[in-house]
């Protein structure tokens, strides 16, 4: 049984003379306890992908369709007060920029206590016992100290693991984890995303985790879903995606990584640059850039069909394939 | 601390240092003070000698030293009309003044957070658009013009308010006479108040919101709702305590400037604070007693805003005051 389905998630933004459309018909499902990544450029609706699964889409978006089920109860009909309940208990969110995302006047044991009190009957004392183990479980050290601190007073790389420390204050079912290494140093994000993992794995934690690096998603997820400009156009386990990409788009984002490259050589790069949402190409979104496209590709949308072990939408997936054949065999 | 307090101390004298400087100067391009000392009938061999013994004819810096340093001694001249110590007439009328003060504050605290915090929540909404509109037509208002529309209104058409002076007011302490230990005090306070408030008030309205929404717009806040806190938590602790810590800053600074409003709202009503005294001295061209109001006010200026620099450290975690001035 899934823990998550989401079926034909459509978000708008109501735009001063128009309605943009940043999310067109997402379906996925996560199980209990799997891990998945949302890849893609910036601005293909990874994150309005993740806010949304906690309806925290706020004006002038809005979901305009489409359902969000959490153990069958559908999160975009929820009432103000049952998701309260939900957001930060079963479903918890770690955000991108662990340096603005910390009340800077309130301490570190008031923003973790608030949120156990928020949802648990517990005194000061007890929920300040939980604080602490679960600062001890993030290596964070003498954490009795740590909870009368301000935010300021900490590393970037302490913040954010205090902030997965409150992810798992409730033992959620769900974490959502929008690019969470992107704004440290490159030296930390390795550590923070083993010690995501490891207490994922630990405690049977589902992840979604949103990021543009293919390199951690192979590292960390089970199945993985590739986005573009609003739309998801590969999805399917990691190892598949990651060893045989489908569509163009992540063909090149897997050239594009460095390691692909010899040193000295040129890095590749996918040609051009995502469409704004308002301004998305007829037919396939990402037919401009791709050096596939016919004619078909540049009038009509591929609607997104099962290929091989993967989901992709691509018209020219099967010509793509036997010429991907050729070329190894030529090789 | 210690360190930070040494330094502000030091940045308040100079202050004072120029405001001295500049009441100086204004002092000796008021007409001249003999006038007003001695009649008609005095010739000017007289008034020569009166004025080589009252220093008036010495260079401007040794009657500028000469008056600094009775100043810092708490003389600030004698008044021409009063014949008492101006700084004596002044602290006789500043109680009145900082009761007033005190009431307009009060009254722009207590509505202006409320206030600010509703529109800033539902900037959409009828009643928000209604307070931002009154807003608009508060600060257009002059507040001498306010004040006389309300002495029309409910002093004369409805009879609620007295329309001028303290009433019935208590002693309490030196020069201190409070209007808040009588009914009859209390009433005839209240209209001078909210005369005196109606100009801030729409400007703390206004700033509390604009901060306000700012803040709501927040990566905190919005971690605050992923994380399912209750809405009044994060509207009045999460975000109001960010929203307050630049409105202390400005709000120090208009408390000062309120004071020289009390110049019109005092007139307006009667009210016998040192605004008044300060309007009839200039009629009286009463030299001395302008010069030490200005300097009065400059120090209350200073005054306040030393304190509310030290608020706000106290109130700002990311302000180190023990380490400030290090």
């Amino acid at each position: 049984m899934s823990l998550l389905s989401v079926r034909d998630l459509t978000v708008k933004f109501a735009m001063r003379d128009e309605t943009v459309t940043a999310l067109n018909g997402i379906s996925f499902d996560l199980a209990k306890g799997e891990r998945l990544g949302i890849v893609g450029e910036s601005g293909a609706g990874k994150s309005i992908t993740g806010f949304a699964l906690m309806n925290l889409i706020s004006r002038p978006g809005f979901v305009d369709r489409g359902e969000i089920l959490f153990h069958d109860e559908d999160v975009v009909k929820m009432s103000d007060a049952r998701l309260r309940e939900l957001r930060g208990d079963k479903m918890a969110m770690i955000f991108q920029d662990p340096m603005v995302t910390l009340n800077p006047v309130l301490t570190i044991g008031q923003q973790m206590l608030e949120t156990l009190m928020a949802h648990r009957k517990l005194s000061r004392e007890e929920a300040r016992q939980i604080a602490i183990v679960k600062l001890r479980e993030v290596y964070i050290p003498s954490p009795e100290e740590r909870l009368n601190q301000y935010p300021h007073e900490l590393s970037g790389g302490m913040r954010q693991r205090i902030i997965i420390a409150i992810a798992l204050l409730l033992d959620p079912e769900l974490i959502i984890a929008d690019e969470p290494t992107t704004a440290l140093d490159v030296t930390i994000q390795a550590d923070i995303m083993e010690l995501l993992l490891e207490l994922c794995q630990s405690n049977k934690v589902g992840l979604i985790l949103i990021t543009h690096d293919l390199g951690v998603v192979s590292q960390m997820t089970e199945r993985t879903l590739v986005m573009y400009a609003g739309r998801i156009i590969e999805a399917g386990r990691t190892r598949e995606i990651i060893n045989d990409p489908q569509h163009p788009y992540t063909q090149g984002l897997i050239n594009a990584l460095p390691q692909q490259t010899l040193p000295g050589q040129k890095l590749r790069q996918i040609p051009g640059n995502m469409p704004s949402l308002t301004n998305i190409p007829p037919g396939c979104p990402f037919n401009p850039r791709c050096e596939y496209a016919t004619d078909l590709c540049r009038t009509t949308l591929p609607e997104i069909i099962q290929y091989g072990e993967v989901r992709v939408a691509c018209h020219e997936v099967e010509r793509l394939h036997a010429e991907g054949a050729r070329q190894e065999q030529d090789a | 601390m210690f360190a930070y307090l040494v330094k502000r101390v030091f940045q308040a004298i100079a202050v004072m240092f120029v405001i001295s400087l500049i009441a100086f100067a204004i002092q000796g391009n008021l007409g001249d003070p003999l006038r007003e000392l001695v009649g008609q009938s005095v010739s000017e061999e007289v008034r020569q000698q009166l004025r080589d013994d009252l220093g008036l004819n010495d260079s401007f810096i040794t009657q500028y030293l000469r008056f600094a340093g009775n100043a810092l001694q708490g003389d600030l001249g004698t008044s021409y009309f009063f014949k008492e110590p101006a700084l004596d007439v002044i602290m006789k009328k500043l109680p009145a003044t900082l009761e007033l003060v005190l009431g307009a504050t009060v009254i722009i605290i207590g509505l202006s957070i409320p206030l600010g915090v509703y529109t800033a929540i539902k900037p959409d909404a009828i009643v928000s658009r209604i307070i931002m509109g009154i807003s608009i037509v508060g600060i257009s208002i002059p507040v001498f013009l306010t004040a006389i529309l309300m002495i029309f209104v409910f002093s004369v058409e409805y009879g609620w308010f007295p329309s001028f002076g303290r009433g019935d007011v208590v002693h309490v302490w030196g020069y201190w006479e409070t209007n808040f230990a009588t009914a009859d005090g209390w009433m005839h306070i209240i209209l001078p108040s909210i005369a005196l408030a109606s100009i801030m008030l729409p400007l703390f309205v206004r700033l509390i919101r604009a901060e306000m929404m700012e803040v709501l717009q927040s990566e905190y806040v919005k971690y605050a709702v992923a994380k399912g806190i209750k809405p009044w938590r994060i509207y009045f602790v999460h975000a109001l305590k960010n929203t307050l810590l630049p409105v202390i800053t400005v709000g120090g600074v208009q408390i000062g400037t309120m004071v020289a409003y009390t110049i019109l709202t005092e007139t307006v009503f009667q009210w016998p604070g040192m605004g008044f005294m300060f309007l009839e001295a200039v009629n009286r061209v009463d030299t001395p007693l302008i010069v030490a109001y200005l300097i009065v006010v400059g120090f209350i200026f200073v005054v306040t805003n030393t304190i509310v620099d030290l608020i706000y450290g106290l109130v700002n975690p990311t302000v180190n005051l023990a380490r400030m001035g290090a």
